[in-house]
This record gives C-alpha cells, structure tokens and sequence, in this order.
C-alpha cells in the first residue's frame, strides 16, 4: 500500500529538464506538469543521479518553469522537483543526465532569415536587371515630386526652407533615410540659392547634416552658398527643441517645411504651427502612429516606406530603382503568404502556420 | 580613398551586426556588444560638439547685436548655471533639481499640452467631408470620440463595441499594411546601404 502511495506521488508530478534552446549554452530549462495544486515548488540538483541534490530554487505554485543558468556548459545535471502543499511534500522522480550545450544558430529566427534572403535576393535580382535595362518603371510618390515645387516655391517668395531631420540620433534608420533626402534637398537648394534651416536635436545628426549639406553645394558648384549656422544644434530634449524649431518658423517664417525622419509626439505641434504660418508642408515618418497628424496637418506626406525609397526615387538612379524593384517582389511575396496563411487557417492546415510560430 | 574605406567599414560592421543577430553564442553576442558600446563611446564624445555648436552660434548672435540676441544671453546664461550646478554638486544637487523641476519640466509640459489645441484643429480640418473617404473618417471618428465617453454607453450599449471593433479590425489591419511596408522598405534601404549603393547619407553622391 505504502510503495503503491509513494509510486503514485512520483507520477503526481512530471518533471522534464533540457537544454534551453537557441541559447549561449548558459541555460537549463526545467518545467513541470502536476495533476494537483500545490503551493510551492523547489527545484534541486546534482552532478550524480544518486548524489546529494541541492536545492536551486523556489517558485510559486502558479508557476511551472524554472531557468537554471548557474551551471557550467558541458558539465551533466540531475534535477528533482519537491511540491509542497500545506505540511504535505510531494517528490518528482529524477531527471538527466542533461547538459548546456552552446547554440550556433538561433532556430527560432529562421523564418526571419529566410525571408530577409528572398528579399535580398530580390533586391540584387532587380538591380542586376537594372544594370543591364537601365531605366525601371517605378511608381510616381506625388509627395517626393512635390519637393522640387516647395523648394521652387521657396525661391520665389524669397524665404528660406526648413529641413527638421526629426529627434532622433543616426543610430536609427529614418535618421538615415531622412540624411539622404536631405542630400538631394540640399543639392536644389544651392542650385536655386535658397538658404535652408536644419535645426537638429542630436549633435552626432548636426555633424552628419554639415557635411551631407557642404558636399551637396559643392556637388552643383555652389560651395559659396553653404552656411555652417544654418545646421545647427538645438538640445536633445524633445519640447524645448520643439519650442525652438517653432520659434523659427515663427520669426523667420520659411515658405516650405520638410519634416522627414522620427517624430513622436511633437509632430502635430510642428506640423499645425507650420501650418499657420501658411508654408507648404511635406512630412514623412515611419512612426504609424504619427502618419495621421502629419497626413491631417501637413500638404504632402511620405507614408512609412516611401520615406526609405524617397532618396532612391529623388536619385532616379538605375541601380537604386532597381532595389525599390526588389523591395516591391518581395511585398508581393509576402501578400501571398499572408494569403495561404489565412486560407491554411480556414481550413485547419497547420503545417505552414507553424513555420511561422517559432517567431520570437 | 575617402569614400571606399568608410563604406568598407559600413559593410563589414553591418554584416557583422547583421550576422551575429543569428548566433546566439557568447563570442557573437559579446563582439557585437562591444560594437554597439563603441557607439555609445562615440555618441559621449559628440555631447561636447553640440555644447560648443551652440555656445558658438549664440556668442556669435550676441556679438553682433542680432535680432532677438536677449534670448540668447539668457540660454547660455542658465546653460551655464546647469553646468556649474551639475559639476560640482552632480544631478542631485539643489539648484540643478531647482532649476530642472520648476523651470524645464513647467515648460516642457506647456509644449506638450499645446498638443490639445492642436489635435482639435487639425481635425477640424482632416474631418471636413469633402470626399467619400474623408466622409468615412468623419463617421468613424465620430462614432469613436462618442464610442470612447460614458454618454456613448447611454445613447447605445453597443457604441463600445463598434469602436472596439473600429480600432482592432479596420485601423489595426490598415496599421499592419504600413508596418509591413515599413520593415520591407527598411530591409531594402539597409542593403543599399551595406552595398554601398545608397551613399548620400556620407556626404557623398555615386561618383
């Protein structure tokens, strides 16, 4: 009776421990299944099966998961388990041996590698066709073809342009985007002479604009006309540069307003006090929660990808059109995934909807 | 040379950081931590840039008599005071949390509520129902304003259903679209980058 007791008490609880998948190799993952509540549970290990176990942890009875990273990679564990409920503990039966071992590649992002080498693969397809056909077929962005007529706008009336390159540092990539458009802005603006504002909230985006601004002047032969004031930096915190970039529009009141890059919450602010001072606004961002406003406040706005594409469709180079080629297979392959996906999930077929679960 | 060798360490680092994305051993992800504190390194230093662009557009402004030069005199001044204050008695020190908590945060939060007035005028101008989409708009925003306050519940129980429904089938989907362009439009800038195609960003246009 009492060996039936203690047999049913060790299959009251079902300890399994293994290596932690897609890690350095610093990790056990032991978890539990129990067919009653208990209030705690400890965990215990040993190098032997039969050895002395010591105890690693404690968690609550809600829980059924427990990472063991004090270990050594290589080295065998045994694990147990003790549920307590009340004074009443119940043992798991031994499990292991179990050792770390170091991960070389992480499964769980193989579909993200996959997709990112049909869409590189893609992209070089498209360039390579570009090179031999030059000119490809791309579709017209009335937001970027508005940008020539805002400079040209500038001009006339006689007023500067604006450039705000949005808050944040070059180690974000609409940073980058927005430095390239500038380029190509600076490069019609030296070529009409029309001074142009960049007022920047990170000095490392401020050094960055100077030299992408001197080399566009001097790329159309006008390296007289760049002004190293009008690139400035303001302050990295976000309202008070607000404030400043508002405080120019407002006194200097510049015909046009590019506002290409990261924004948050200050882009309704910009946009609306733009707005008043009667400039032509165009606005990009790949912030979505942002679009809205800019789309409500400004005349012309880059919806998220078309601010990456803007500075290849500004280039109208071969080579760089080409990739926006790319870029479009590539969301045509992924419209039809999403497609098969929604018809696998109509009708239960869940080998091709678990390709895609192990996503982090 | 100027150009080569820069856009040979964009790749390479690139790819690197790219790489090890993939490789979750230790040596991979120490390395690409270290480069990402190389970064960080790089982005301390470009502090004293920004402080020394600024200090020297407004001496310049004051020097010669600019219009509105006062309010320069006024930002190096308090410039001045926060970094006495926050050099010798640190970020805890009286006058520099005296300063901050009634002179930065009062303002910064006055920039912030600005926010209110200008939500309400651009939807004025966003909702008027001059196209059959902008009609659409109107009606949706409507029905969500109206959804998302107690007296919606009162004119129709189901009001805070339709919205729910309004913000997570029609506004997520079209959210996600974009977020899908996003990474694609993302991933493809990326390459040009790395190969070296996209290089304005530098200073320098495709020779």
């Amino acid at each position: 009776m009492f060996l039936l007791l203690f047999i049913i008490n060790i299959y009251a609880i079902d300890l399994r421990a293994f290596d932690t998948p897609n890690d350095d190799g610093s990790g056990i993952t032991i978890n539990w299944q129990t067919y009653q509540n208990y209030q705690t549970f400890a965990i215990y290990r040993s190098t032997e099966p039969s050895g002395i176990f010591e105890k690693i942890g404690e968690v609550e009875g809600s829980e059924n998961r427990f990472l063991d990273t004090n270990i050594k990679t290589g080295q065998e564990y045994y694990y147990k388990l003790n549920a307590r409920q009340d004074t009443l503990i119940d043992s798991s039966r031994v499990v292991g041996p179990i050792k770390s071992q170091v991960q070389y590649f992480n499964t769980a992002r193989l579909p993200m590698a996959i997709c990112i080498i049909i869409l590189f693969a893609a992209i070089l397809f498209y360039i390579s066709q570009a090179k031999k056909r030059g000119r490809l077929f791309i579709r017209k962005i009335p937001a970027l073809n508005a940008v020539e007529e805002a400079i040209g706008r500038a001009t006339e009336m006689g007023k500067p342009v604006l450039y705000v390159p949005g808050i944040m540092d070059i180690d974000d990539p609409q940073t980058i985007a927005s430095m390239s458009i500038l380029s190509r802005v600076a490069e019609k603006t030296a070529e009409y002479g029309t001074p142009l504002y960049v007022p920047t909230s990170r000095s490392m985006a401020m050094t960055m604009a100077q030299q992408v601004v001197k080399e566009a002047a001097t790329r159309v032969g006008r390296p007289d006309w760049y002004n190293i004031d009008n690139i400035r930096y303001i302050t990295d915190d976000q309202f008070a540069y607000v404030s400043a970039v508002d405080g120019i529009m407002v006194r200097e009141k510049p015909a046009t307003n590019l506002y290409l890059g990261t924004f948050y919450a200050e882009s309704l602010i910009l946009a609306e006090t733009g707005h008043s001072t009667g400039a032509i606004q165009i606005a990009g961002t790949a912030m979505p929660d942002q679009l809205p406003f800019f789309v409500a406040a400004c005349d012309y706005t880059l919806l998220g990808e078309e601010l990456y594409a803007a500075s290849a469709y500004l280039s109208q180079e071969p080579v760089q059109l080409g990739s926006l080629k790319g870029q479009d297979l590539g969301k045509l392959i992924f419209i039809g995934v999403i497609i098969i996906g929604v018809l696998c999930q109509i009708f239960s077929y869940q080998f091709f909807i678990n390709l895609f679960n192990t996503i982090e | 040379m100027k150009t080569i060798i820069p856009l040979i360490i964009v790749f390479a680092c690139g790819f690197y950081m790219l790489i090890t994305f993939f490789i979750p051993a230790r040596f991979a992800q120490a390395s690409s931590q270290t480069l990402q504190n190389w970064y960080l390194g790089v982005i301390a230093f470009f502090v004293f840039i920004g402080i020394f662009n600024l200090i020297r557009i407004n001496v310049d402004k004051i020097q010669r008599r600019l219009r509105d030069w006062q309010y320069s005199f006024i930002l190096l001044f308090f410039l001045g005071v926060m970094l006495g204050a926050g050099f010798i008695g640190g970020r805890d020190s009286r006058i520099f949390l005296y300063f901050f908590e009634n002179f930065q945060v009062p303002l910064g939060a006055t920039m912030f509520s600005l926010l209110a007035f200008f939500v309400a005028s651009a939807s004025f101008r966003a909702f008027r129902a001059k196209t059959p989409e902008a009609t659409l708009l109107l009606i949706a925003a409507v029905v969500v304003m109206i959804g998302r306050i107690p007296i919606g519940y009162l004119i129709w129980h189901g009001f805070p259903d339709l919205v729910e429904w309004i913000m997570q089938v029609p506004n997520t989907a079209a959210k996600r679209g974009i977020l899908f362009g996003i990474d694609l439009g993302l991933i493809s800038m990326a390459l040009r980058v790395l190969l070296g195609i996209e290089r304005s960003y530098m200073g320098g246009a495709r020779e």
